[in-house]
């Protein structure tokens, strides 16, 4: 062995072995100080430098699914009730038509009075509803009727987009919570349409919850109803609004019956079950939430001292709309459509163009919720929660205390038992875990991963991996020692041999690691990550650093014996 | 080598046993597997008490509140916590709401963002929940097995490529036969299977098929130096030759793991036990049944590659392989 060779791999070593610690227990924020040195300093810096997932530091888990499908069915029905009123404006009274949504499949059927016209009727729709684009809608006409499908590129691009949004608004309605450190991503497959949220600190994650699932769909309709002063048309029972629509039982494309809420006297007692009323109202809407500019919550005038109504305003393009349209039907009904439901409704007194209220009997809380989804905007579609899982710090703590209690105890096992089997070589495979251990939290720490509750048993498991290394090559060395070869033969043979082993053992074993890490979820993955940084660093260990004791053993004098 | 029929016998029945346990199981209308929510969806609700009622008390407050097929159970390490675990409900039911109205019977939850200790008028606090839906439960269970059987595959193709092909194989029913044995044994206690023992269950894959590797590796390194030898005793020698080395290093693994069953925690109980369980039986795998499958195999191919051999050069000389064969009583003597 030659001695340069032996410095070069000890200045290695060294360089390695600081950048470790400092990484491991170096302060981040400020220069190394003495107080660093202390227990407690090292303590703090390991605590700051060390990701921990949410598993062990406390939080929430949370994975929802966009409910995409709504979306589709919700746009093939709009695009339908549009498709229907075009056709009508032109002069092509249809006959009927539906859209269908159901197993995946999204069309617009229009059925024809007169089959000769259905072209015209064709190129009347399509320049009002944009069903042109053969991108995403397959137009097929047989005799008098008219189908658009659309197409399963565009099913699957719409879904996406539509998640891509939700995701946004999603992160916009964190952000205006003030959650701090979130992780928001997309979950899973693309066609999953999953979105995955960690709240780091966050224990009693429902009111995140019901904040995120609000739809807040809002808007404004004309009610179908005599003007002022006669009152707003209501109906008892959904089937009683339907039958006034004398369309034999169905609801015609241009109309819709909605649930009212609202309260319908002032004096009504505020603990009465609120009695829920039906309404019809027109199809589209005047404006929608996507016009709104800005929601707050206020206290509510005239009401009691706790009840809250909501104040919005229009976008400049929404306050043309809605002026346009409050102008020309002064004393109608207009009503405030909140997810399908009817908050309230109003007779216009005078030409309105930018504001209104959300009146409803909400506290504050509730008031200021719904005015923070409303500002965030909409939500494509319904989300749904998969899966949740949440981790109050008592019990993070716990864990992290079994977690570091198992590893020690297993360290100090292997510990005594590699110095009673292998004496002195012991101290030098002693040397390479202790090594291996500071190195993998250093991976961890450069890599940016979180450790978690299996994390720590993916560093026990490292503990038994990086010990086997050891083990491989000191049986390796006493075997040739024993057939007779000279001792740093012994070694160097042992060294050599053992390596392909080695090679063969860690390759097979981070290849289902990765497996792990690349399809794996949650706790998996974190288990993973420390087996794979553990089996890295320990080719260095375990080969390298050994090697390097043992050249440095061999070098000093003339080695009559080994102790191993 | 010389007892593998008494191995591969023990082995088998042992499979059979586990296997046999799942499946009358599953004929008999109880659950072949204790599987956790993680795959089979529902809510598990952990509950911290300053003093905690008797689980009884906790059913029958649950019940009360329409809750009716819930466990509860008791955490071994911490007295004063229970798990409670509620069953798949429908949309826009939340386990954890429902359990919190039960559980105010017994007075009230501390403040979202104080312990339960600090918080003199609490009477205890939900320090932890885990709720997955059927969609999520569905997805996990088949991206576990996926992934599984990926990392098993990725091995036999590691090996194949390192090794031979029969190496690779025999290598993967020997550590398929560890997930059989230590899934049997989950199966006939019905210890509950979560995320962590399938990760234990792939640990126990990659602690197995090294054990293997170690001996094949030998085994190709002999074959080099005693070409004149049979396989059999090659395969013999290199279990032997390497015996120390299984032994210490399985003894260290399952020091750690030991460590890891008696100090790791509840949490971590069960990932701890089926890993337990896996190395020892990966350990015994890898020496008992994948040496001798391999040379089995081996043997099988060479005994035909020879007897294609001979029918095409000389087509009336039939002579059946004999030398395998006194390798094999030669070598019997010495056995693991």
């Amino acid at each position: 062995m030659k001695k340069k060779n032996l410095l070069t791999r000890v200045i290695i070593i060294a360089i390695v072995t600081i950048t470790g610690l400092y990484l491991v227990i170096g302060p981040r924020n400020h220069r190394p100080g003495l107080s660093d040195f202390k227990w407690s300093g090292i303590k703090t810096n390991l605590k700051n430098n060390i990701h921990l997932g949410l598993d062990l530091q406390g939080g929430s888990h949370l994975v929802m699914r966009v409910k995409t499908e709504e979306f589709l069915r919700r746009l093939t029905e709009e695009d339908y009730a549009a498709a229907q009123n075009a056709a009508k404006d032109a002069g092509f009274e249809p006959k009927g038509g539906r859209a269908d949504t159901g197993a995946g499949n999204y069309r617009i059927v229009l059925q024809l009075a007169d089959a000769s016209k259905a072209a015209d009727a064709k190129t009347a729709v399509e320049k009002k509803v944009e069903l042109g684009d053969t991108n995403v809608w397959n137009y097929s006409v047989s005799g008098d009727t008219l189908i658009w499908a659309m197409t399963a590129a565009a099913e699957r691009t719409l879904a996406d987009n539509a998640t891509t949004q939700a995701l946004n608004i999603i992160d916009s309605r964190i952000n205006a919570l003030g959650i701090a450190e979130p992780t928001l991503q997309t979950h899973g497959a693309q066609s999953s349409h999953q979105i995955l949220l960690q709240m780091p600190g966050v224990q009693d994650p429902e009111r995140v919850k019901d904040i995120l699932k609000g739809e807040s769909r809002l808007e404004l309709v004309h009610v179908v109803s005599p003007p002022s002063p006669s009152p707003a048309t209501t109906y008892a029972t959904q089937a009683e609004a339907i039958a006034s629509l004398n369309s034999g039982g169905t609801i015609p494309p241009n109309r819709r019956v909605l649930p009212s809420s609202e309260r319908l006297e002032k004096t009504e007692d505020p603990n009465q079950q609120r009695q829920t009323r039906w309404v019809v109202v027109e199809l589209p809407a005047i404006i929608d939430g996507s016009e709104l500019r800005n929601a707050t919550a206020i206290p509510a005038q005239g009401g009691r001292a706790d009840d809250y109504e909501i104040n919005f305003s229009l976008k400049k393009s929404g306050a043309d709309k809605f002026g346009a349209w409050t102008g020309s039907h002064i004393n109608e009904y207009m009503g405030v459509v909140l997810n399908d439901e009817i908050k309230s409704i109003a007779f216009i007194k005078s030409q309105i163009f930018d504001s209104g209220q959300i009146t409803g009997r909400f506290t504050k809380q509730s008031a200021e919720d719904l005015a923070l989804t409303l500002r965030s905007g909409a939500l494509p579609a319904p989300i749904e929660y998969l899966e949740e899982r949440t981790v109050g710090p008592s019990l993070g703590a716990d864990s992290i205390k079994a977690g570091v209690r198992a590893s020690l105890v297993g360290l100090a096992l292997v510990v005594v038992f590699m110095l009673f089997y292998y004496r002195g070589s012991g101290v030098n495979a002693v040397v390479a875990l202790l090594l291996n251990m500071i190195l993998m939290l250093a991976g961890l720490i450069v890599f940016g991963a979180t450790l978690t509750l299996p994390g720590i048993a993916g560093i026990i498991l490292t503990i038994g991996m990086a010990v086997d290394s050891n083990v491989l090559i000191f049986e390796r060395i006493r075997e040739e020692w024993r057939s007779g070869k000279t001792i740093p033969s012994s070694v160097d043979l042992g060294f050599n041999r053992a390596f392909i082993t080695i090679i063969d053992t860690h390759v097979t074993t981070i290849i289902s690691s990765l497996f792990l890490f690349v399809f794996g979820t949650g706790p998996i993955r974190g288990f993973a990550v420390t087996l794979v940084i553990g089996l890295l660093v320990n080719l260095f260990s375990a080969v390298y650093v050994s090697r390097t004791i043992f050249i440095w053993l061999l070098s000093r004098k003339r080695v009559e014996s080994l102790s191993i | 080598m010389g007892n593998r029929r008494w191995f591969i016998g023990m082995s088998v029945l042992l499979m059979l046993a586990g296997m046999g346990s799942a499946i009358v199981r599953q004929a008999t209308g109880r659950q072949a597997f204790n599987l956790g929510v993680d795959f089979k969806g529902g809510t598990v609700v952990t509950a911290r008490f300053k003093q905690r009622p008797n689980d009884d008390a906790i059913r029958a407050a649950l019940v009360n509140k329409g809750v009716n097929d819930a466990v509860v159970q008791p955490v071994t390490d911490r007295p004063d916590t229970v798990l409670i675990k509620v069953p798949l409900e429908g949309e826009g039911q939340d386990g954890r709401v429902r359990v919190r109205e039960a559980l105010n019977d017994f007075g009230r939850e501390a403040e979202a963002k104080t312990e339960l200790e600090a918080d003199p008028n609490a009477s205890y606090k939900i320090v932890g929940t885990d709720a997955v839906g059927a969609i999520a439960g569905a997805q996990l269970r088949n991206k576990a097995i996926a992934v599984t059987l990926a990392a098993l595959v990725g091995i036999l193709i590691y090996i194949a490529a390192r090794f031979e092909w029969t190496y690779g194989a025999s290598a993967v029913i020997a550590v398929f036969h560890d997930v059989l044995v230590t899934l049997g044994f989950f199966s006939f206690f019905q210890i509950e299977i979560s995320l962590n023992v399938i990760a234990a269950l792939l640990t126990l894959v990659g602690f197995s098929v090294n054990d293997t590797i170690v001996v094949f590796d030998r085994i190709r390194e002999n074959r080099k130096l005693h070409r004149r030898d049979s396989l059999y005793k090659i395969t013999n020698d290199s279990i032997n030759q390497t015996l120390s080395r299984t032994v210490i290093t399985n003894g260290l693994v399952f020091l750690s793991v030991l460590a890891l069953v008696l100090f790791g925690g509840d949490v971590l109980r069960a990932f701890s036990l089926a890993l337990f369980i896996g190395v020892v039986f990966g350990t015994y795998s890898s020496i008992a049944i994948a040496s001798p499958i391999m040379v089995w195999w081996e043997q099988r191919l060479e005994a035909a590659n020879r007897e294609a051999a001979l029918t095409f050069n000389q087509p009336k000389v039939v002579k059946p392989a004999a030398r395998p064969k006194q390798a094999l009583k030669s070598a019997s003597k010495r056995s693991v």
